[in-house]
């Protein structure tokens, strides 16, 4: 995966978030999100290291050393933040206060379910609080690439990993589509310039019905 | 009332093998590593540590599981540690994973007198597997049970003789909750100020749970610069 597809994914993602949205953005290609909400929208990123309200530093500042965001990385904070505990952070995230999470992937199924946090053969670092968010948030998108490095689809039937979250799933979006998850199962929204319907579905396992309004992925 | 123990060596001296210690932090802030270090020198063993994260391989808990002082982690993210994969691999080190928002409150419950609660995190995980899981409203939730432990060791930004303590940004974190799930909890502060001089209405944790106040003696990097706020 080219930085400029990670950049075109993150700027698609970037569209999902709306005007007075609190927002989790999770570590890689949803966190470069930030640098591309559109114009005019005012929208707080919550952070479960205990922050709302913050953005990336300037480049010539150190950085606080008792302000990180949830990947341990300094952070600065944006007018009207505000900081609070873990217990508190959680209550946000479990209790349906977040209007919306984008959170990275290994796979999503044609039933929402997300696997996120565990690979076969490499050492388990821990769940971190991606189950919580998953689960809590109003709305769950998830930023990845549409393939493994090995080339093999990541939107399946079934899930073959370790779960994240049970049918918690709203919306992927990939560099090459966007897909709901609907009760119908998976819906193809919008693909991305320059690349046909049936690329599409032969890069997806699941099975994919396409939207009567199909649109080409804006960016 | 004077809660303040100068020492940190005198602090931690009633800490045997076997014993089960919460420890703050979240990443690098808000790590208890005056008293961890304490902990290291003293060589207590057999050890179980509540904590969110396990440190790195020079800061905080790293520190006790180089020393192999670690029998068992209750831990949400462990991060890139080389000693902890080692130790794991070999056997020496028992893991129980806990999603982080599941271990905030399970440390809640614990300090709150709850005999568990449910919670819709890891519903149909690995997470879940074998407990209790019970649906209400169309939506399920999996119970978990309350964390306790001997001994709390929390890093505060400010403390009084009384045990009032504050915090500081995203040094908060597990802080405050895990001072009040333990038997007896022990302070670092990294500034002792005198009793009353604390406005009431800013602290973050009242002293009732405070057995021990510790000024730590020796506060680390990377240097702490004035937060920055963008405009």
């Amino acid at each position: 995966m080219s930085k400029h597809q990670r950049e075109l994914i993150a700027r698609r993602a970037a569209w999902e978030i709306q005007n007075g949205f609190y927002v989790n953005l999770g570590p890689g290609i949803p966190a470069l999100a930030a640098r591309f909400v559109p114009e005019g929208v005012e929208a707080v990123l919550v952070s479960e290291s205990g922050v709302q309200g913050f953005g990336p530093l300037h480049h010539k500042h150190k950085g606080d050393r008792d302000l990180v965001d949830a990947a341990n990385e300094p952070v600065a904070l944006t007018p009207g933040a505000s900081l609070f505990s873990s217990v508190d952070a959680y209550a946000m995230i479990r209790g349906g206060h977040l209007d919306l999470c984008i959170v990275g992937g290994f796979q999503v199924d044609e039933r929402g379910n997300l696997a996120n946090w565990m690979l076969p053969g490499r050492m388990v670092h821990g769940i971190g609080g991606v189950m919580d968010l998953a689960c809590g948030a109003k709305r769950v998108v998830v930023a990845m690439e549409h393939r493994t490095p090995a080339k093999k689809p990541k939107i399946l039937r079934n899930c073959t990993l370790p779960l994240t979250g049970l049918g918690v799933v709203h919306r992927v979006i990939t560099e090459l589509a966007v897909i709901d998850v609907t009760p119908q199962g998976l819906v193809l929204r919008e693909v991305a310039a320059e690349v046909s319907v049936d690329e599409v579905c032969r890069e997806t396992e699941a099975g994919l019905r396409v939207d009567k309004d199909l649109k080409i992925i804006q960016v | 009332m004077n809660k303040v123990i100068p020492d940190l060596k005198q602090a931690i001296a009633d800490i045997q093998d076997g014993a089960t210690i919460m420890m703050g932090g979240f990443g690098p802030c808000g790590i208890p590593e005056n008293l961890i270090q304490a902990l290291c020198d003293q060589g207590t063993r057999q050890l179980t540590v509540i904590s969110n994260n396990a440190g790195t391989e020079d800061l905080g808990i790293g520190l006790l599981l180089r020393n192999h002082q670690v029998k068992k982690m209750i831990v949400s993210d462990v991060g890139q540690n080389r000693t902890f994969e080692e130790l794991v691999r070999h056997g020496k080190l028992q893991i129980e994973f806990c999603p982080q928002g599941t271990l905030a409150e399970r440390i809640r419950a614990g300090g709150a007198g709850l005999g568990g609660f449910y919670t819709p995190t890891g519903f149909g995980t690995i997470a879940a597997e074998n407990k209790e899981a019970r649906a209400w409203n169309g939506r399920h939730y999996v119970l978990e049970l309350p964390l306790r432990a001997h001994f709390a060791f929390i890093k505060a930004r400010k403390g009084d003789p009384f045990g009032n303590l504050m915090y500081r940004a995203t040094a908060r974190n597990f802080n405050p909750v895990m001072a009040t799930a333990a038997d007896v909890t022990i302070a670092e502060v990294e500034e002792l100020v005198e009793t009353g001089s604390l406005n009431p209405d800013e602290i973050h944790t009242p002293g009732i749970y405070v057995r021990r106040v510790v000024p730590g003696a020796h506060n680390a990097k990377p240097p702490r610069a004035e937060p920055e706020v963008r405009k």
